[in-house]
């Protein structure tokens, strides 16, 4: 055996036995891939809760929220917000959705627990590496919940956190105190973890493929695993150091990102000749990336789950892998279009604007293939096909308004208004959302070894797909109305004759906020009275459905798999029915 | 089938790019490192070509050589670690261990030349945020995190080669972990390639 494979191996571990070892401090890349996913759907309750306070406020800005005082004296006197408390709220929804919801369930929840199984491994590379990324994400968290409950509370610099007023300190308002420190040092935190697990997917990716499982033969979903890891690595490593510059100016005097001759409330701040620009430059050069990194796991997701409800395969599969590698590959090149209200040089507009739309060609062929795949398909409309569906619809809606928002000439009308709030939350908000939906009711069968209820499914579908368009479709018209972002109230006549249209939004958004606890509902009693699910209840085709549900602890019990076949041969003559599993002997070719 | 702890023979797919994962993932860190070097050496040129009164401060005796003594001193180090890695391919335990000691000590010594050097700094009123020839204050802002940065990767590096060496010696380690440290060692010499000329030699007088 070549050095290359004997190292190749995974280092085998006898199964823990203590509760800490099975649960807590575990090195199962199951386990963890169930911690992270647990870590983000507390993530999302509490981003989720947040939306609402805001949105509560921008309906009504004189409403007095019970119990809000209690969170925060200063920040809710009476319980009405102040304006200031409501840009703090807003900020830790960002941060908390963007960093721990959507970089967090679709890549490392369901990366983790899949990608080892869909390779046919027995682990990922470096199962410690795994657990300590983790707890690393877990202590990034915990620091960020703590900028909560500290003098001044969170701070209101949006999750963009843009300089100066990040970087000044706690004269900049309130909360820009201890509150911005602790974002800064979290976020921080959350890059090691993340670059971290970057390593592992890559490595188990290359590295522990099972015989015949060739390149060719992954998953769409493991491909984008492994090109979301591919982005993670560079783009986390600018996000790195931005923040401990950011640090730096904060406690170290420094003026990497802080002008002079600033001015906070009457007071010459002692800094000099830094520049805010910097600032935008690494995050956006990590930010825009990071959307992608959001994006691409649902999308491999999604093009995973269609062809199992559809039994047929995707049109275009290299395609659309080329697709995802593309997307990857560009969005490193766009990130001047988050800065094109900065002051910056036409030209360099150009230069952004048109990778911007370029990198729509790939995202529009991807969409492309979805539909027409889907057509002419005999579907079976479970939940999970039915959020893959959902999908498409909000992905088209949101990547349409970016169109438009890649053009610098309507981007200088329509930045920081609420179209670009439409158009992130349809893409990150409910398209990667609905993804994670997808891969949950698709998935939980075989990760907890019960079937979700199919009922409560669709009406949690059908009431979320509904009550998306009624909460983001109208901040469409909002914006180009004019209506600011990021403004607590619109007290002033241009803005007041649209408080009800945000009043609609918020009815839209608590309905759809209270659906989501059927979801919820769902998930637990499911786990806990669910029927017993097959190993194969979808009569699916990837290597995750040849095991048990759940699988053992080394996934296939000891078996060494061999592949021999395409992901996804449906509505084939194969030996069980119609589809052919990958694992199938390479006798059973299709047609 | 019971489990048993330890390696345990299987085949698998080929890796395209024929390497161990430990080695793998050494490479994709320190591509990504690279990445987080450059964003601080991307603020520190950003922040000189913005600022009108950068006034470049360092003499040639004792800064500039200085510089070259701790430039040599790293470049014998990733010497010192090729003869290691060369010795244990060949299988030469002690002769690998003796040159990974002697990459450690060179290690070591460059990161006391350089607190020595950031002493006398100190002494002379530099800071993060205070420079005494009264020019830019982004001098000493850029001068100590870049240099920060890679001298805690040196004194990581430091200690990585001591565990190493101890547990190469001990069997516990092998000629890959060997050549997996010589890939980071030798990727923080690179970074000092580019970091002594841009912020030592383009602030020579």
């Amino acid at each position: 055996m070549s050095e290359a494979q004997a190292h190749a191996e995974v280092h085998h571990h006898s199964p823990p036995t203590s509760f800490i070892g099975k649960y807590v401090f575990s090195v199962d890349h199951k386990v963890i891939g169930l911690q992270y996913y647990g870590l983000g759907l507390l993530a999302v309750i509490i981003g989720m809760v947040l939306s609402w306070l805001m949105r509560l406020h921008l309906g009504w800005s004189t409403l007095a929220i019970p119990g809000l005082e209690k969170l925060s004296a200063a920040g809710a006197p009476g319980n009405v917000m102040t304006p200031e408390y409501y840009l703090s709220l807003m900020t830790m929804h960002g941060t908390i959705m963007v960093f721990f919801v959507l970089t967090n369930v679709p890549f490392a929840g369901f990366g983790n627990y899949f990608l080892p199984i869909q390779v046919g491994a027995a682990d990922m590379s470096f199962p410690h590496m795994n657990m300590m990324s983790f707890w690393v994400t877990f202590t990034a968290f915990l620091v960020l919940m703590a900028a909560f409950f500290v003098p001044g509370g969170p701070p209101l610099s949006g999750w963009t956190a843009y300089a100066p007023l990040s970087a000044v300190g706690v004269e900049a308002g309130p909360g820009q105190g201890t509150g911005q420190t602790l974002w800064a040092i979290s976020i921080a935190i959350f890059c090691v973890a993340q670059l971290l697990g970057a390593l592992n997917f890559i490595s188990t990716t290359l590295d522990l493929r099972t015989k015949g499982m060739s390149l060719a033969r992954l998953p769409f979903s493991a491909w984008a695993w492994f090109i979301t890891s591919v982005i993670g690595l560079l783009a986390f490593a600018v996000l790195l150091p931005a923040c401990i510059l950011l640090f730096l100016d904060r406690v170290a005097g420094t003026s990497f990102f802080i002008p002079s001759g600033l001015v906070i409330s009457d007071k010459m701040q002692a800094h000099t000749g830094g520049s805010p620009l910097l600032w935008q430059h690494l995050f956006w050069f990590f930010g825009h990336p990071e959307v992608y990194i959001a994006i691409l796991p649902a999308v491999g997701i999604v093009s995973h789950i269609l062809p199992v409800f559809m039994r047929k395969p995707l049109l275009g599969p290299r395609v659309l892998v080329g697709c995802m590698v593309a997307i990857g590959f560009l969005s490193y090149m766009v990130w001047g279009h988050h800065m094109f209200v900065s002051g910056m040089n036409p030209f360099s507009a150009i230069l952004f604007s048109v990778p911007t739309l370029v990198i729509t060609i790939p995202a529009t062929i991807a969409t492309l293939l979805w539909i027409g795949s889907v057509y002419g398909s005999r579907m079976r409309f479970t939940t999970a096909a039915l959020f893959c569906l959902g999908f498409i619809s909000v992905f088209i809606s949101g990547g349409i308004s970016g169109f438009f928002l890649a053009q610098p000439s309507i981007d200088t009308y329509l930045h920081a208004t609420y179209f670009v709030v439409a158009h992130f939350h349809f893409v990150m908000g409910v398209a990667a959302i609905f993804a994670m939906f997808a891969g949950t009711y698709f998935w939980m069968p075989k990760m907890t070894g019960r079937m979700m209820n199919e009922t409560l499914g669709k009406v949690h579908f059908w009431l979320t797909f509904v009550g998306v368009y009624c909460i983001f479709m109208p901040m469409h018209y909002l914006g180009l109305a004019g209506n600011v972002r990021r403004y607590a109230a619109f007290t002033d006549d241009f803005l007041s004759p649209l408080i009800p249209v945000h009043q609609f939004i918020t009815i839209a958004a608590l309905i759809t906020g209270a659906a989501q606890f059927i979801f919820l509902f769902n998930l637990i009693w499911s786990r806990l009275r669910g029927p017993k699910a097959p190993d194969n209840p979808w009569q699916a085709t990837s290597l995750e459905w040849s095991t048990t549900s759940p699988p053992p602890f080394d996934n296939f019990g000891g078996r060494q798999l061999v592949v021999n076949h395409q992901p996804y041969e449906y509505g084939v003559e194969g030996p069980d029915g119609d589809y052919i599993m990958q694992t199938a002997p390479e006798a059973a070719k299709a047609r | 089938m019971e489990m048993a702890a330890g390696h345990h023979p299987i085949v698998m797919e080929k890796s395209p790019y024929g390497i161990p994962p430990g080695k793998l993932a050494m490479w994709c860190f320190v591509i990504s490192d690279a990445v987080t070097f450059s964003a601080v050496l991307f603020a520190y040129g950003y922040l000189r070509v913005g600022s009108p009164d950068w006034i470049a401060p360092f003499q040639f005796f004792p800064t500039i050589v200085n510089g070259l003594v701790m430039t040599f001193v790293l470049l014998t180090s990733g010497l010192t670690m090729l003869a290691a890695v060369e010795a244990a391919k060949q299988g030469r335990t002690a002769a690998g261990t003796r040159w990974l000691w002697a990459t450690c000590a060179l290690g070591a010594l460059f990161a006391v030349l350089h607190l020595l050097e950031w002493r006398r700094m100190l002494e002379e009123g530099w800071r993060l945020f205070q420079n005494p020839t009264g020019g830019s204050v982004h001098f000493g802002a850029a001068f100590f995190s870049v240099t920060g940065l890679h001298l805690l990767h040196v004194i990581g590096g430091v200690i990585a080669l001591a565990i190493i060496a101890i547990g190469f010696a001990r069997g516990k380690y092998n000629r890959i972990d060997v050549e997996i440290t010589g890939i980071y060692w030798h990727f923080v010499d690179l970074v000092w390639m580019f970091v002594f000329p841009l912020v030592y030699l383009m602030n020579a007088k």
